[in-house]
């Protein structure tokens, strides 16, 4: 059975959806982002919708449904790179996604995550601490 | 058949002379818009195609093919006058007069055989009123074509997308949000942000005369789209009034981010990308100005 690969990514999740979503392949992404979130302890999920042309409601539901789950094991989630046509779409049925992070990119989306996390200070000590190391070298 | 096509034939002359005298005392004649010489050619070809359609021996039925030609050149007067700016009375008097010129000329032929002359009146009136309706109906359909176009025109220009900054989006609505503009404006506005990957889009409404509760709700919905793109979205432009009316309607703004001026949503945007646009030095810019 067809599966979308869920990525970790330091503290966070990433999941890349390229293939239209059907309703089990929804269902089992749910599963398994909601597995994944509390076997590494994930603090964000990022959701890259990019390349999905089509949504529905269930669509719109199961994206709500991640980002609340996710919330209650303090996990933040981040949709990123939803195509204008599925904007209006799920607008138009009246799904808002209230609660759902949202940002254009991938990149954008990870600096709103780290944003959202209080990770960004930490990590960027630790960026500056590297850097001249690395110069040295 | 028939009397009126043979009166026609015969009397042509007359009766152009008739029709094109009517025409030119009417009040509505219009010497703007149309040269006496074009109406002449025009009236001609039209009194001639009818002429020839008559004698084929139908007068009752203008959309049978033998009355095509009459109902073309028709067709092409009336979208032409509806173009240039006719009246729909001046539309529809110019085929009516028609009528008044021929029965005057049946009736100075006919004068001894009134029952023939009651009939062929009768039958070339039913004709006249069909071919007037006709105008007009084309009429109508050349000045609808002309209001659509205009309201296409009208959507193209008024949905300009503006990047005012890097990273940041303005669009100014000018005129009645209706759902079909409120489409366009959300497509365009969506698509721009994908091109540019702006954060920030400004709706300015200063352009827009009044804020119903639908209105509102499309304004909600543009801002629910951008956000779901990833995007913020400052709504500015709003006047004592529209506040007024919004407050009354019971309409809920209150999380979507609202500025009174453009101004203001700039700098709010400003401060929401962490960016500081200040004067250089004072002195500077006052000796550039005198200068």
């Amino acid at each position: 059975m067809d599966r979308i690969p869920i990525l970790k990514m330091g503290p966070f999740l990433l999941v890349t959806i390229q293939v239209d979503l059907y309703d089990r392949l929804a269902l089992n992404l749910e599963n398994d982002l909601i597995a994944m979130v509390s076997k590494t302890g994930a603090r964000g999920v990022l959701i890259d919708i990019s390349a999905v042309n089509i949504v529905d409601s269930f669509m719109g539901r199961i994206l709500g449904n991640i980002a609340s789950m996710s919330r209650i094991m303090d996990a933040e989630t981040v949709v990123v790179g939803m195509q204008p046509a599925v904007a209006i779409t799920l607008v138009e049925l009246g799904l808002t996604l209230q609660g759902v992070h949202t940002a254009l990119n991938v990149e954008k989306g990870m600096d709103l995550l780290y944003d959202r996390t209080d990770l960004l200070t930490t990590q960027e000590d630790e960026d500056n601490g590297e850097a001249p190391d690395d110069y040295n070298e | 058949m028939n009397q009126s096509a043979q009166l026609l034939k015969k009397k042509k002359k007359t009766i152009l002379e008739n029709w094109i005298k009517n025409q030119l005392t009417e009040e509505s004649l219009r010497e703007d818009l149309i040269s006496n010489d074009e109406l002449r050619r025009q009236s001609e070809e039209l009194l001639d195609k009818l002429t020839s359609a008559l004698e084929k021996g139908n007068t009752e039925d203008i959309y049978n093919s033998d009355f095509e030609q009459v109902t073309d050149i028709l067709s092409d007067i009336s979208v032409t006058r509806a173009r240039q700016g006719f009246s729909p009375r001046e539309v529809t008097l110019y085929v009516l007069s028609l009528k008044q010129a021929v029965t005057d000329v049946m009736e100075k032929e006919l004068r001894d055989k009134p029952e023939v002359l009651y009939k062929e009146i009768l039958q070339f009136n039913k004709l006249i009123d069909s071919l007037s309706i006709h105008t007009f109906e084309t009429y109508l359909r050349g000045r609808e074509e002309v209001i659509l176009r205009q309201t296409d025109e009208i959507n193209e220009i008024s949905t300009p997308v503006i990047r005012v900054w890097d990273g940041i989006l303005a669009l100014p609505i000018i005129g009645t949000l209706d759902s079909s503009r409120t489409q366009i404006v959300m497509e365009n506005l969506l698509q721009e942000i994908v091109n540019t990957g702006s954060n920030i889009a400004i709706l300015d409404i200063s352009g827009v005369p009044a804020v119903d509760s639908l209105v509102a709700q499309h304004l909600i919905k543009t801002v629910s789209a951008t956000r779901l793109m990833g995007a913020e979205c400052i709504i500015s432009g709003i006047r004592a009034e529209i506040a007024q009316t919004i407050v009354h309607l019971g309409i809920d703004l209150s999380n979507i981010k609202t500025k009174a001026s453009l101004s203001s949503a700039l700098q709010l945007a400003f401060s929401m990308l962490a960016l500081e646009v200040k004067k250089k030095n004072a002195n500077s810019f006052s000796g550039k100005v005198i200068r």
